[in-house]
């Protein structure tokens, strides 16, 4: 993809066209800085490694986390039905409170922990590509 | 049931089926179009194309059937159905939408360079898939008999011919479009006579759902005895009935209990299980949960799907509304196994709970128009399920024996495999008519969890993953599953701890496949491969760094 950059060139006096610079939208984004930093990226080298390994590792603990989120709140009913029944035998609403929490409360829960992973390992990979990205001062 | 309008409901949307495959027939030009739908699909026809492939005949018909006879227990069955999909998209959606495999076989060769585990994947992929088929198969043919009075060896054969046919002649374009439309179709079969059923619920003055006596017949209703059972009566009186026997009940009479029927009265019925009475029910909900939670990614019919997203994040993105869809329809299911415990408790005693979503806008609402015209939406949707799925299946399997077993992969493979992999099912649907639905499709879950969770998990997140390792894995896990399957199909019955641990064998197995995937790779860990880097570089960096 190919902007052209000055698309509106300055008022002068009129004579043959100015020439006009079109540059790729992404060279002129990054620099060699950020040129060397996908290299590192591609060619794995130590640097390339560690940012990769990085990432990872981020990606990994958002998801270990999440599923901790979900074995508590989810995972841990069976075991709280069992040991306090009369939580099991609760009413809300004129239902049992099991019914509503595993047939009602569950669905919307799943999805929130899936919509807030979605928004979050969105943004580690941004930062991931900021940093590759970031031009070298 | 002199139903008019049934049979033509499930005959439309047979034709509907066939018609949009070849409407999407006409659309495949090429070998990529035929299989992948050229990766064209938008995310939220391939979001509903996912729902509508995952929504079994087990979620469709055996959900409610098994709320009807055991109650809040097995609500884990929908909650772990969606929450599959969850750690699908925490753990395994994205990388391995970059990875570039189309099936599990592929993510084997890619990841660990062997083409030893791939044939062994291969295996595990066929046996998953027609675990899951049969039991499809077997729905049609239960459904077809309880609707229209056929034959069940119809039923059964006219899903088996049609999905074959449909999936041999339009090939993963026809069923993308297939399989969004069945969603939805199933998805309004279920709500709109679920708004009915709740009305007339209402109308009824609210009848309780635990009466303090025990289940009542609302209407006059006769019973055909269909094995010799003991009947114990609610006076504590007991006879022995013998198949062939009529029984005829009032309305107003209680439900009596029947010894050929395992179903959970009262306050079992209506509360959780508790402990110190009785360990085994924790431990088979647990082993549930960790089945249903970790086996949906390992289903051969689901990861297909991933192949035709563009990039990783719609992968993601695309799960996400997957599982918003699949939540959406488990609401319903609970209230049809609620409404059937007070308008069919003729069913707690021939035991056909399966057949409860079928047969429940008839006896709740009558037989006037509404009420025949609800029930033949409610079995043109169960119609849609066994289409969809075994679609699904048929075409992951007829995927993996064209490119691993039969051929190279061709167009012509993939048709011939399609055959092959669609009559297996149906002979074995012939001839095993005695397994439940849902029971079955939750050992296909088990065993996906025993076998190829660990395998996805520990390759996308673990750099010392070997070939040796996983292989090793899934021999031992998912063998130990598949012994577990066959012993419940074929084996003697067992009673006490051995039952629940074979019957629910999640909880040991998939510990299991983890620890000696780990401990074999630790093992052998000069056989990583040595690409390493660059693999975990496509899984996990982001596609628009453009590497």
């Amino acid at each position: 993809m190919a902007i052209p950059i000055d698309r509106q060139p300055e008022p002068g006096p009129p004579g043959p066209p100015r020439r006009t610079r079109v540059v790729l939208a992404e060279v002129a984004r990054s620099d060699t800085g950020a040129e060397r930093t996908r290299a590192e990226l591609s060619q794995q080298t130590q640097v390339g490694e560690a940012l990769l390994r990085g990432l990872i590792r981020a990606q990994l603990a958002l998801a270990l986390r999440l599923s901790l989120v979900v074995g508590i709140g989810l995972g841990g009913l069976p075991l709280l039905f069992a040991i306090a029944p009369e939580v099991g035998a609760a009413k809300l609403f004129g239902v049992n409170l099991p019914w509503l929490l595993l047939g009602l409360a569950a669905f919307p829960f799943l999805v929130a922990v899936g919509w807030a992973y979605v928004h979050l390992a969105e943004r580690n990979e941004q930062d991931f590509i900021d940093v590759v990205q970031r031009p070298e001062r | 049931m002199g139903n008019a309008y049934t049979v033509p409901a499930i005959i439309v949307v047979t034709l509907v089926t066939v018609a949009i495959g070849f409407y999407g027939l006409t659309l495949a030009r090429t070998t990529s179009d035929f299989l992948v739908a050229s990766r064209m699909v938008s995310p939220t026809w391939n979001a509903a194309a996912i729902g509508g492939e995952y929504l079994s005949a087990a979620s469709f018909l055996g959900i409610a059937g098994l709320i009807l006879k055991y109650g809040v227990d097995v609500l884990w069955y929908p909650v772990g159905f969606a929450a599959g999909y969850l750690a699908l998209l925490l753990f395994v959606a994205a990388p391995l939408r970059r990875s570039g495999a189309f099936t599990l076989p592929d993510f084997c060769e890619l990841r660990l360079g062997s083409r030893r585990l791939r044939k062994l994947a291969t295996a595990f992929v066929v046996f998953i898939g027609w675990l899951y088929l049969v039991p499809q198969l077997q729905g049609a043919g239960l459904t077809l008999t309880t609707v229209a009075g056929g034959p069940y060896e119809l039923g059964a054969l006219l899903v088996g011919a049609v999905v074959t046919a449909n999936v041999a002649l339009g090939g993963m374009r026809a069923v993308t479009f297939v399989q969004a439309f069945q969603y939805w179709l199933k998805l309004t079969a279920l709500a709109v006579p679920a708004i009915f059923l709740a009305l007339q619920w209402q109308a009824d003055s609210r009848p309780p759902v635990t009466p303090v006596g025990g289940p009542v017949f609302p209407a006059a209703t006769t019973v055909v005895v269909e094995e010799p059972a003991r009947l114990t009566l609610p006076d504590g009186s007991a006879r022995e009935v013998r198949p062939g026997e009529e029984l005829s009940f009032a309305a107003g009479d209680p439900v009596p209990e029947i010894s050929s029927v395992d179903a959970a009265k009262g306050a079992d019925w209506l509360l959780p299980s508790m402990a110190g009475d009785d360990d085994r029910g924790l431990f088979a909900t647990y082993s549930l949960i960790l089945a249903t939670f970790l086996g949906t990614m390992g289903l051969p019919h689901v990861l297909v799907r991933f192949y035709t997203n563009p990039d990783g994040a719609a992968a993601r993105r695309t799960t996400l509304v997957v599982l918003a869809l699949v939540g959406a329809f488990y609401l319903f299911p609970t209230l049809y196994g609620v409404l059937g415990r007070i308008y069919t408790p003729q069913l707690l005693l021939t035991g056909r709970t399966d057949a409860v979503v079928v047969l429940l806008p008839g006896a709740a609402l009558g037989d006037g128009l509404t009420g025949q015209l609800l029930a033949a939406l409610v079995a043109a949707g169960a119609f849609a399920a066994f289409l969809s799925t075994s679609s699904g299946l048929l075409t992951s399997v007829a995927g993996v024996l064209s490119t691993d077993v039969l051929g190279r992969g061709s167009v012509r493979d993939f048709r011939l495999a399609t055959v092959v992999g669609g009559l297996v099912p149906m002979v074995l649907a012939l001839h095993v008519s005695g397994l439940d639905v849902s029971q079955v499709v939750g050992l296909a879950f088990a065993v996906a969890a025993s076998s190829f969770c660990p395998l996805l998990v520990l390759g996308i997140w673990w750099r010392g993953l070997t070939d040796a390792g996983a292989a090793a894995g899934i021999l031992v896990g998912g063998g130990a599953a598949v012994g577990a399957v066959l012993f419940t199909v074929v084996g003697p019955e067992l009673s006490g701890w051995p039952a629940v641990l074979i019957a629910q064998p999640a909880a040991w197995t998939v510990p299991l496949a983890f620890t000696v995937m780990v401990t074999v790779s630790w093992a052998t860990r000069r056989r990583a491969p040595t690409d390493i880097a660059a693999t975990m570089l496509r899984l996990h960096a982001p596609e628009t760094l453009r590497l």
